[in-house]
């Protein structure tokens, strides 16, 4: 090929201009598709221009082949009928098929041939005594390249179809505009090769398409959600909060609700809202809770204590021994609390945070799921106050670029005072909330064996709000759950919170 | 949180001003309440119209939005805990008080000296279903439609919200002229008890009633089944053994109220007698507001089946005795006592301050039922100071921050496994029944799986035991991604365990599978291999291994849900008696399951041996034992 192309270039260099590619083809003793490869690289590469020449000639079938050198159908039929003559059937058995039909067809009717009948059987006699095989002389002369009449091509191509028609193209080759005698075909890419032999010193590099994108990686990825859930922990850690083991979805009505003052008919211990368990159904009261403890908190629901009017019902162990999925991780708080408040050594401060799974009794839709990640944090030292709480929130929630916040009271069962947490959106123009908070009832603490003193201050929030208005999803499905779409996954960029 | 629609402009004449719907909207939020829609009658029912023409159409509804007012109303989200907030009277004289447009008013038991008591005598038997009961009188009303209107919202939005949908307490109103104490609750069986229910114009037993409801009346009927299988129906007679109602279910027709009644005599059955001194407080003391002598009570002697007569309502103030101290210092404030007894006199509560200057002597008033401690009247400080103004301090607590060992390697165990080519994917805990073992061809021997006694839907069956059905769901959900697809999910897997005094444990561990057109099975096992290398536990083969404090090996297993003969169960050699985890071609029946084409190979690792320090001192810390 290389030599080819050189070849050519020489060929040109020296004659100014190849007339006929074809001819050139002739001459190198190639076949003519090999020099158009050649000839379409070096015009790409304008080195060359080529002009189009249209060729047409008539050439034999397969079938006409044969006739070359057998005769035409016709003279071969006159040959078997012989001087003698012969019947039908017998002529059939000489020159079988298409030829025998169409050579006797044709031998009748330049008269070489008759038929007669005087006799019983019908026999096939000759009517001149030798013929001249024009047709054959006229395929010899196609199949050599000559001139025929034009009226003779035309009854052989169409009426006895023994020629057919062909169409090429060949081309009258002249310098282009970056003729040269050499041609340096650039590089794509640089190669080991290259290097070892020096090479990419006198390489041309062909142009990169820098419009084209790369190739993307193959690794793995990471989850949007959990890419999120990896910053709010780093936020909380770096403010000095501790993470609860929250690893434990099963969970007693005691500690969800009982333990946070939350009455036996709230509507939240509904089997509307919350999922209860047939198995394991019950966390029998004698395990985990003392029976001091269990006491108080009791008491606390009845007929109040700690300063508390109480609410003024009647307590049911055995409602508060039920077992469900936890609603919130709050009730992992309140099994934090209760040992922060009895460990050994006594009370010490606490920061703690979690982010987990809790559960609740709804229909799938699109801002809804059966399950979702809440966050959750609280500080529980001696003498917080409701300023220390929007203090710390103010810290927390410009963390997450929500710098400016407001507060509206709210009622939550378990925290007096309460804050609904508002952010103004810039992006939206408006006040969104963000986030609840509060202080713990004293009638939550107080049982526990928490000093006096000692407040507590906590916050919540859902992990899949922030991540879809982060990452611009609308239906909580496609963030969470088998449905999601792994190309989402694939394309999302770095969670930026806490920078 | 109970939502209730007010008349925008009513609400304005009670307020006395007229707002725009901003302002409104800033005034509730400082008190803690939300405007959530501005709407109409018209507007809602067009909407619902919209609802009922897509389900195919209602020619009296569409009627009725042609009729049905274009007057503005208010959406106003209320705090669960303010029953008082309920109809527009209570909202106008919180916000009224609040904005110091108006006293709090003083709630009174009308003077009776000389005068005999409505009586209301309970019999016995009411304790085998709904023992207790509450009354009052309100004397001189003066109703319009829209006052009416009111007074019957607020029964429906206490009987929603405190009384738990009539379960707790449930009320009845009466027009007093049209009975004739003394009064009796009793409980008979439902075939005695035989009356014109309200709305109906023929007599019903109360067991065909019930049938009736079950059977006609779409409201009603989500109430039989509080009575339907006592053997004894709850039911209050007047004199003449008229039936005023079938509590909790139905009044009678014969003492049903209307625009012309004067004298309204209220009735709370319950089987919470505290609740039910609240429901009645809160209704005596919003519509006291229309009484001759406005906010005066006539009190209703109840004697109880031991023969005890108490006279309900109870309308006198609750004493709590708090410091104004105890108050800046919850809040962080240090607002002058004189200033805090000024704020809560803004919440309806009437403070009076001691000698000392620092005592504070609070008065709370039977409309606010949700004060149960002090903390209550520090909060309610707050919001008449109004939360925004509260100076903020960072809290001085120092600790130290500190991840969860169990949450920590997971964190660094996901970077691992995403690096090694695995793409993370979220899935549920709760699955399905057939999902978590019959579709994985695992038996279900009942002592595995968490099972959920009321799911909302049937996805929601069980915990699931294993990550693998979630991950193959995953793969069923993306089978048009090119191949393979590998994924992983480090999360928990949820399993019966006695030894736990919940009964249950989570389990932390790591799925991950490969998809492809052959079965990968040598990727899953080497991904294995490098986890356990980035774990920095050896194969128990390696030179050094058997020194190691730990180490990993694999046997061929036996698990149905994958292929057989391509199967390993992992066993570390701190535990070596159970596996932690199995690899292996997923069965082929188990990829029909989940209707996957392609081969699927599976790891599935229990991750908690290996939650160790640097010195291999195992980092795991139980919530519960």
């Amino acid at each position: 090929m290389a030599d080819l192309e050189s070849q050519l270039l020489q060929a040109l260099n020296e004659k100014e201009c190849i007339a006929d590619s074809g001819d050139f083809a002739k001459s190198q003793g190639v076949d003519h598709m090999a020099v158009v490869g050649v000839i379409r690289s070096l015009q790409a590469s304008e080195m060359i221009v080529a002009e189009d020449i249209d060729h047409f000639r008539y050439a034999l079938t397969e079938e006409s082949q044969t006739y070359l050198t057998a005769g035409s159908p016709e003279a071969q039929v006159f040959a078997a009928v012989g001087p003698d003559g012969i019947t039908l059937a017998e002529l059939k058995v000489k020159v079988p098929g298409e030829a025998g039909d169409v050579g006797f067809k044709q031998a009748m009717q330049q008269k070489w041939l008759a038929l007669d009948k005087s006799g019983g059987e019908p026999r096939v006699v000759r009517k001149v005594d030798s013929i001249v095989d024009s047709t054959q002389a006229l395929l010899a002369d196609i199949a050599a390249g000559k001139e025929v009449p034009k009226a003779d091509a035309e009854n052989l191509a169409k009426k006895r179809k023994l020629i057919k028609p062909e169409q090429w193209k060949t081309y009258k080759l002249t310098k282009g505009a970056k003729f040269a005698l050499e041609r340096k075909k650039p590089a794509t890419d640089l190669t080991f090769d290259m290097l070892a032999k020096g090479t990419w010193r006198t390489q041309e590099f062909k142009d990169y398409n820098f419009n084209a994108l790369g190739v993307l990686p193959a690794g793995g990825h990471l989850h949007p959600l959990l890419k999120v859930r990896t910053q709010f922990r780093k936020i909380f850690t770096q403010m000095g909060f501790e993470e609860m083991p929250t690893n434990q979805y099963v969970e007693s009505s005691f500690w969800n609700f009982d333990a946070l003052f939350q009455p036996q008919q709230h509507p939240a211990r509904d089997a509307h809202d919350t999922f209860f368990l047939t198995k394991p159904a019950a966390t029998p009261s004698d395990r985990g809770v003392p029976a001091d403890y269990l006491q108080r908190v009791q008491e606390v629901h009845e007929v109040g204590g700690y300063g508390s009017a109480g609410y003024g019902y009647s307590w049911k162990l055995a409602e508060a021994e039920k077992n469900l999925l936890r609603t919130h991780t709050t009730a992992v708080s309140s099994r934090m609390l209760y040992r922060l408040a009895n460990q050994p050594g006594g009370f010490k401060p606490a920061k703690y945070f979690s982010i987990d799974r809790v559960f609740r009794n709804e229909a799938v839709d699109r801002t809804h799921l059966a399950e979702f990640h809440q966050v959750e944090g609280l500080v529980c030292d001696r003498g917080l106050t409701l300023g220390d709480l929007i203090g710390v929130l103010q810290q927390f929630f410009s963390r997450l670029g929500l710098k400016k916040l407001r507060f509206k009271p709210a009622f939550n069962p378990y925290t007096e005072p309460s804050m609904e947490i508002f952010s103004y959106s810039e992006q939206l123009g408006k006040w969104m909330e963000v986030g609840n908070s509060g202080m713990f009832r004293p009638e939550m603490l107080r049982p526990m064996g928490l000093p006096e003193d000692v407040n507590v201050i906590a916050w919540g929030l859902s992990l899949e709000r922030p991540t879809m208005i982060l990452y611009g999803i609308d239906n909580i499905r496609d963030l969470f759950g088998h449905k999601v779409s792994l190309s989402m996954v694939r394309r999302n960029p770095i969670c930026r919170l806490g920078l | 949180m109970p939502t209730v629609g007010v008349n925008r402009d009513k609400l304005f004449e009670k307020l006395g001003r007229v707002y725009t719907d901003e302002e409104f909207d800033q005034l509730c939020f400082e008190y803690g309440i939300e405007l959530d829609d501005v709407t109409s009658e018209k507007e809602m029912l067009r909407k619902e119209l919209a609802s009922a023409m897509a389900k195919g159409g209602d020619n009296k509804l569409a009627a009725e939005a042609a009729a049905a007012s274009e007057e503005v109303i208010y959406k106003i989200d209320i705090p669960a805990n303010r029953y008082d907030m309920l109809c527009v009277e209570g909202i106008a004289r919180a916000l009224n008080i609040f904005r110091g447009t108006q006293k709090a008013p003083e709630y009174r038991l009308a003077d009776m000296a000389g005068k005999p008591l409505q009586q209301m005598v309970v019999k016995a038997e009411t304790a085998l279903v709904r023992p207790f009961v509450v009354c009052a009188v309100l004397r001189g009303v003066t109703f319009d439609a829209a006052r009416y209107n009111s007074f019957i919202d607020l029964q429906d939005k206490l009987h929603q919200n405190l009384c738990r949908q009539r379960t707790l307490v449930a009320i009845g109103t009466h027009d007093l002229a049209k009975v004739q104490g003394p009064f009796t609750y009793e409980a008979l069986p439902p075939e005695e008890i035989k009356f014109v229910p309200l709305k109906q114009t023929r007599e019903f037993n109360a067991k065909e009633l019930m049938q009736y409801y079950l059977d006609n009346d779409q409201k009603l009927k989500k109430f039989v089944p509080i009575i339907h299988n006592s053997v004894v129906y709850p039911v209050i007679y007047d004199a003449n053994r008229t039936v005023l109602s079938l509590p909790p279910i139905i009044n009678g027709q014969h003492s049903a109220i209307s625009l012309e009644t004067k004298d309204v005599f209220i009735e709370c059955t319950a089987t919470d007698l505290t609740k039910a001194k609240v429901v009645l407080n809160t209704v005596v003391t919003m519509f006291s507001e229309y009484c001759s002598q406005p906010f005066t009570v006539e009190p209703v002697e109840v004697t109880d089946a031991f023969g005890v007569k108490t006279a309900y309502p109870d309308l006198s103030c609750r004493r709590l005795d708090l410091t104004t101290d105890y108050v800046n210092s919850l809040l962080g404030t240090e607002l002058p006592p004189p200033d805090i007894a000024t704020l809560l006199n803004k919440m309806q509560v009437t403070a009076t301050l001691g000698s000392d200057g620092k005592a504070l002597s609070v008065s709370v008033p039977p409309t606010r039922s949700d004060i149960l401690h002090a903390c209550d009247v520090a909060e309610d400080v707050a919001i008449a100071h109004g939360y925004n103004n509260i100076a903020t301090r960072i809290p001085p607590t120092a600790t130290q921050g500190r991840e969860l060992p169990l949450n920590q390697v997971t964190e660094l165990l996901r970077g691992e496994l995403a690096m090694a080519g695995f793409t993370e994917v979220l899935t549920w805990a709760l699955v399905s029944r057939a999902e978590n073992f019959d579709s994985l061809r695992r038996p279900d021997d009942g002592a595995t799986a968490v099972e959920i006694g009321n799911p909302a839907t049937a996805e929601f069956e069980v915990c699931r035991s294993s990550l693998l059905s979630s991950a193959l769901k995953t793969l069923g959900a993306n089978k048009e991604n090119a191949l393979p697809i590998k994924l992983f999910e480090v999360s928990d897997a949820i399993l019966l365990d006695p030894s736990v005094s919940v009964g249950a444990r989570n389990e932390r561990r790591l799925i991950a599978v490969y998809c492809a057109k052959e079965s990968g099975f040598e990727v899953v096992h080497g991904l294995l291999n490098r986890a356990m290398e980035v774990l920095g536990v050896p194969y128990r083969d390696e030179p050094g291994a058997a020194s190691a404090p730990v180490s990993y090996h694999w046997a061929p297993s036996a698990d149905p849900a994958l292929f057989p003969g391509r199967q390993a169960a992992v066993y570390a050699s701190t535990c070596p008696d159970k596996p932690v985890g199995v690899f292996g071609i997923v069965h082929p029946e188990v990829l029909a399951a989940f209707e996957l084409p392609y081969p699927v190979s599976a790891l599935e690792l229990n991750i908690e041996p290996f939650v160790f320090d640097q010195f291999y001192q195992s980092k795991l810390e139980p919530l519960s034992n």
